[in-house]
């Protein structure tokens, strides 16, 4: 594989950055209402192996910064900046054709809605041998005994026969499970699953959800997994990445985001979701108004519109500043970290139940 | 006939009798015809989307209905609202029977059952304002409140937390939040007794869900109106109902009051499904004290539901009892007064972890037995 | 999918009687007078009677209508001959039969029809997906520019200029004329070919911007996006996942534009004085010639209906959840 040199400053190929490394990613997207700035400055790693969650809500930037590391955004309408490496090949400069090569076979992605997802024009067999076929140089029958294979192993009963069926004629489930098995056919490095649940019935997403852990566990696949849920979130990540508006706010491994969290909107959003055993006398506690445009988005830091500790913070360094997120466990917040502290131990772990 | 449309409006004092429901629903069916065969297309089968289901609605209570796709939540929903006709079984409504009543017969009680629906974008017309949409149901009705209907129309506004100065604009200028917000101001324009909201908040961003849950709920007990609340996130569910019933292939399957359905339920389906919930848990190693059950495939088709209990063909406890005789909805012993389970084995009460979970879907618990070697 | 074609097959059979009755019981039972519209402007009290006895006005209205559809099938006899299966009766204007009538001008019909739909699709469709293809770059803004010019013009505003400058004023080519292509396939292919290029050029127009965006709406499909996810490069994924979901706008407004040119070009054939369905169905009309207008009204339903049947057969072929449903 050719490696494009990248201008200086970039760290090292490998090593303990991780296996994929984004840095100060930016997407600009050109609209007709000017231009929207979709992801601003995004870095974070992924080791082999592990499972990073990203939650946000929608217009987070969250489904873009993957679209981007795929380099499937539309390049007509967007301008990107900062660097992606992936095991130290840089995929923002690299071609078209490079990247041909590296997708659906070094990295893959599970998209939500299995149905439009899939193909209706052809069966679930050709669309998994498709790509087998067209990396590993296998003739079309050994694509297709590969398929009935991974067919079988994310627990499509009959596969063999199932295999010339069409996306239509599986269920729900049985989608997803298919497009998982696309997904994993060339046994890929990096796995984005861009809220692979989210479409699906509660009971069937416990079966997809435990599916993709025990595959990660067989086949070693680092996972970049996108959600709006927290608990799908706390099932399935080691480490989590809160967005807001394009930015990163909150990161740090599972544990430390969800039973220790540094920064307002995550507690916001730990606050206005109840759970199985929430006390039922108290009443939710949302994040009051809503999410920016991204047209003209809120200066200093984005949530302050939003944010009830605000007035914790002197000055207006809320409005002028932007607030930096450090890397490993790190929140980016004015708030100093003893008063993150105390505030989520005295007001906000007591409203949890 | 405008006699038979007086509804009562007090309870005479003294009435000691158990008061009479808001909603009473008995043996409740919906068939959907399917339409095939040749050479001559005729109808060949049914959607069996609700088949044979009794429940009551206090005056101000919430009664919540759960259940995953294709289990006839929102048919029931439809029904209730008299959207639809039901095929077989009864509504009553404050006493009176409404299941077939025809549409002049239903506009006084139209007014008193409204309905909240999951599609904030679909469900207001974009060529109206605020404030036609909010007044339509009142101009339909021909209601004209006190000081007129715009000022009503901001007062409903204010209490559902929009500025009143909106009335004017369109629902386009308004986010997903406010346009449901917009929705269940319409709901309450008529003051109605009895909202059906069909899964209110699934449309909406985890940050605005709270703010209509917390709508709804102010609006439920300031009011007094009574909700029948459908949705499929049973956290939610559990947080706005009193009573909830887990509906599964067109029946209810396990109803009770909440805390006794959440934690200790009899039918092995709802155990299946309290298990799937993914939860944030407070304290690490908390999820292991949930009991894990994975059921394998999807729900079965309401065109040719199993036999006997329909939830037998995924269900790790099935006999041949269970293919042969359909579970009667019972109060079974052990299981606190109103918490009914239709069930032939049905489980502990319990939702703790068991000694060894329950793997039902093949490709886990293959791949499972791997690694565990 | 046998099944199908079948019922779709005896439904056009039951619509085209259903066509035929209401033809019939438009023109000839309405109190219209249909036999004084055949007797002409000179006409006495004693050619009147006659005719009605030739075409059978006297009889009761249920014989005339069996035997109307009874010879569209068998064949009929008239005092003037035998009428042939299929028998759409005989022209009050010429006294030909109307059948061999129409026989006789269908296959200019179908030259016009077949040739132009071929040069509008290739050049059409290819175009559209080559605009589609390269979007936002010169290729698409030409392809489309032109679109938008020619899609504005008509057939008897391009028609006449194409004849001054080709045939007119230079002499290069001759005035269209119909040849039977059995006789001399070359005759036929040159008379023919300004008239169908004219068409195409205009249909060409329609069906590129048409093409270029259901392309556009595919391509930005989710299943389309999957495909490049999976490592697909571009061009194949163009080729064999947004293409084909493409093509079913593509095909309904064809079916649609073939089925009625069939039934006549009626403009085109104006334009080049072509003697095609299209002319005799004006002819029809301007002579009060019943006969002839009703034959050529069923004739064109025949296509519409056959057309139809086979539009939906192409959706089975091109779309599975069609196929096996």
């Amino acid at each position: 594989m050719t490696t494009v040199t990248k201008a200086e400053g970039a760290p090292a190929p490998t090593g303990p950055d991780g296996f994929l490394s984004v840095r100060d990613l930016q997407v600009t997207f050109s609209t007709e209402d000017g231009p929207v700035r979709a992801v601003d400055g995004l870095s974070f790693d992924l080791h082999r192996g592990k499972t990073l969650g990203i939650v946000g809500e929608s217009g987070s930037g969250k489904s873009v910064t993957n679209l981007t590391i795929l380099g499937l955004h539309d390049p007509m309408f967007t301008t990107i900046d900062g660097e992606i490496l992936l095991d130290g090949k840089e995929l923002i400069t690299a071609t078209e054709k490079e990247m041909e090569k590296l997708r659906g076979n070094r990295m893959a992605m599970i998209f939500q809605d299995p149905l439009t997802a899939l193909s209706p024009f052809y069966t679930i067999g050709r669309q998994i041998a498709e790509p087998y076929m067209k990396h590993t140089g296998a003739s079309k029958r050994a694509a297709w005994e590969r398929a009935v294979e991974m067919l079988a192993k994310v627990g499509i009963p009959n596969p063999k026969e199932r295999a010339r069926d069409y996306p239509h004629q599986f269920s729900g489930g049985m989608r997803q499970r298919a497009m998982i098995a696309m997904a994993l056919v060339c046994d890929p490095d990096l796995l984005i699953a861009d809220e692979p649940t989210t479409a699906l019935d509660v009971t069937v997403q416990a079966q997809i959800l435990d599916l993709l852990k025990d595959l990660q566990r067989e086949f070693g696949t680092a996972i970049v997994f996108i959600t709006h849920d927290l608990g799908v979130i706390a099932d399935m990540a080691d480490d989590i990445m809160v967005m807001y508006a394009g930015r990163a706010v909150e990161r740090g491994t599972v544990d430390e985001v969800l039973r220790a969290p540094q920064h307002p909107y995550t507690w916001g959003l730990l606050n206005s979701m109840p759970r199985l055993d929430s006390d039922l006398g108290t009443p939710l506690s949302p994040i009051p108004g809503t999410p920016p445009s991204l047209l003209n988005p809120p200066t200093g830091c984005r949530f302050h519109p939003r944010c009830t500790f605000r007035d914790r913070v002197a000055g207006d360094r809320c409005v002028t500043e932007r607030p930096l997120l450090g890397p490993d466990r790190a929140s980016a917040c004015h708030l100093g970290t003893e008063q993150k502290r105390t505030i989520f131990i005295e007001e906000i772990r007591p409203r949890l139940g | 006939m405008k006699e038979d449309l007086v509804l009562p409006t007090t309870r005479e004092a003294g009435d000691d009798a158990v008061p009479e429901p808001l909603l009473k629903v008995s043996g409740l069916v919906k068939h959907f015809p399917v339409k095939g065969g040749f050479p001559i297309r005729r109808t060949v089968g049914a959607v069996q989307a609700v088949d044979g289901l009794d429940f009551q609605v206090a005056e101000g209570e919430s009664f919540g209905l759960v259940g995953e796709s294709g289990c006839g939540k929102s048919t029931t929903g439809r029904l209730i609202t008299r959207l639809l006709e039901p095929t077989a079984g009864t509504i009553t409504y404050r006493g009176q029977d409404i299941s077939h009543a025809n549409r002049k017969q239903l506009a006084p009680i139209r007014s008193e059952i409204q309905m909240i629906f999951q599609d904030p974008y679909a469900s207001l017309n974009p060529r109206q304002t605020v404030g036609k949409i909010i007044s339509g149901p009142m101009e339909i009705n021909g209601i004209n409140p006190e000081g007129g209907r715009e000022r009503r129309v901001r007062e409903l506004l204010e209490i559902v937390g929009l500025n009143p100065e909106h009335y004017n604009r369109f629902p386009h200028e308004f986010s997903g939040g406010q346009r449901q917000r917009i929705g269940v101001a319409r709901a309450l324009a008529l003051e109605p007794k009895l909202i059906v909201a069909d899964e209110p908040v699934s449309a909406l961003d985890v940050s605005i869900q709270a703010q209509v849950v917390n709508l709804l709920q102010k609006v439920q007990r300031e009011l007094g109106i009574a909700f029948v609340f459908i949705a499929h996130d049973l956290a939610i569910v559990r947080h706005f109902s009193q009573r909830v019933a887990v509906m599964y292939l067109g029946k209810i399957i396990e109803v009770g009051d909440r805390d006794s359905l959440y934690t200790r339920p009899r039918h092995p389906y709802t155990h299946a499904l309290l298990s799937a919930v993914p939860e944030v848990t407070l304290t690490a190693g908390e999820a292991q004290q949930r009991e894990r059950i994975r059921l394998a495939g999807d729900v079965p088709s309401p065109i040719s539901p199993p036999s006997g209990c329909r939830f037998r063909t995924r269900c790790w406890k099935a006999q041949d009892k269970c293919a042969a005789e359909e579970p009667p909805l019972l109060q079974l012993s052990g299981n606190r007064g109103g918490h009914l389970t239709a069930c032939h084995f049905p489980e502990e009460p319990t939702v703790e972890a068991r000694e060894e979970d329950i793997v039902l879907d093949p490709a886990l618990a293959a791949l499972e037995e791997d690694q565990a070697d | 999918m046998l099944q199908f074609i079948i019922r779709r097959t005896v439904g056009a059979f039951v619509t085209l009687f259903l066509i035929g009755a209401a033809t019939f019981f438009l023109f000839v039972a309405a109190p219209s007078d249909y036999a004084s519209l055949a007797c002409g402007k000179d006409c006495s009290p004693q050619r009147l009677a006659d005719i009605r006895e030739a075409l059978g006005l006297n009889l009761p209205l249920a014989q005339q209508f069996w035997d109307f559809m009874s010879g569209i099938v068998t064949g009929r006899d008239f005092p003037t001959g035998h009428c042939s299966a299929p028998c759409l009766g005989v022209s009050f204007y010429s006294g030909d039969m109307v059948w061999s009538t129409i026989m006789d001008r269908f296959p200019l019909t179908l030259t016009l029809t077949a040739g132009g739909a071929i040069v509008f699709l290739v050049i059409g469709v290819g175009a559209g997906m080559i605009a589609a293809y390269r979007r936002g770059t010169l290729v698409d803004k030409v392809a489309t520019g032109a679109s938008m010019v020619l899609s504005s013009f008509q057939i008897y505003f391009l028609g006449p200029i194409v004849l001054t400058v080709l045939v007119y004023s230079t002499g290069w080519m001759e005035d269209p004329k119909y040849v039977p292509l059995t006789q001399d396939p070359v005759g036929w292919f040159v008379g023919m070919s300004i008239p169908v290029c004219v068409m195409a050029t205009i249909f060409t127009a329609q069906y590129t911007r048409m093409a270029r965006s259901s392309m556009i709406e595919q391509l930005a499909e989710d299943h389309v996006r999957t495909a490049r996810a999976k490592g697909m490069s571009r061009k194949y994924v163009f080729l064999r996942y947004a293409w084909r979901g493409s093509l079913i706008p593509i095909v309904t407004v064809l079916g649609i534009d073939v089925s009625s040119m069939l039934g006549g070009a009626v403009v085109t054939e104006l334009t080049f004085s072509l003697q095609g369905i299209g002319r005799l169905a004006v002819d029809g009309a301007v002579n009060k010639d019943l006969p002839l207008t009703m034959g050529v009204m069923l004739f064109g339903a025949f296509f519409i209906l056959i057309i139809n049947i086979l539009t939906d057969i192409t959706y089975a072929w091109i779309d599975p959840r069609i196929r096996l449903s």
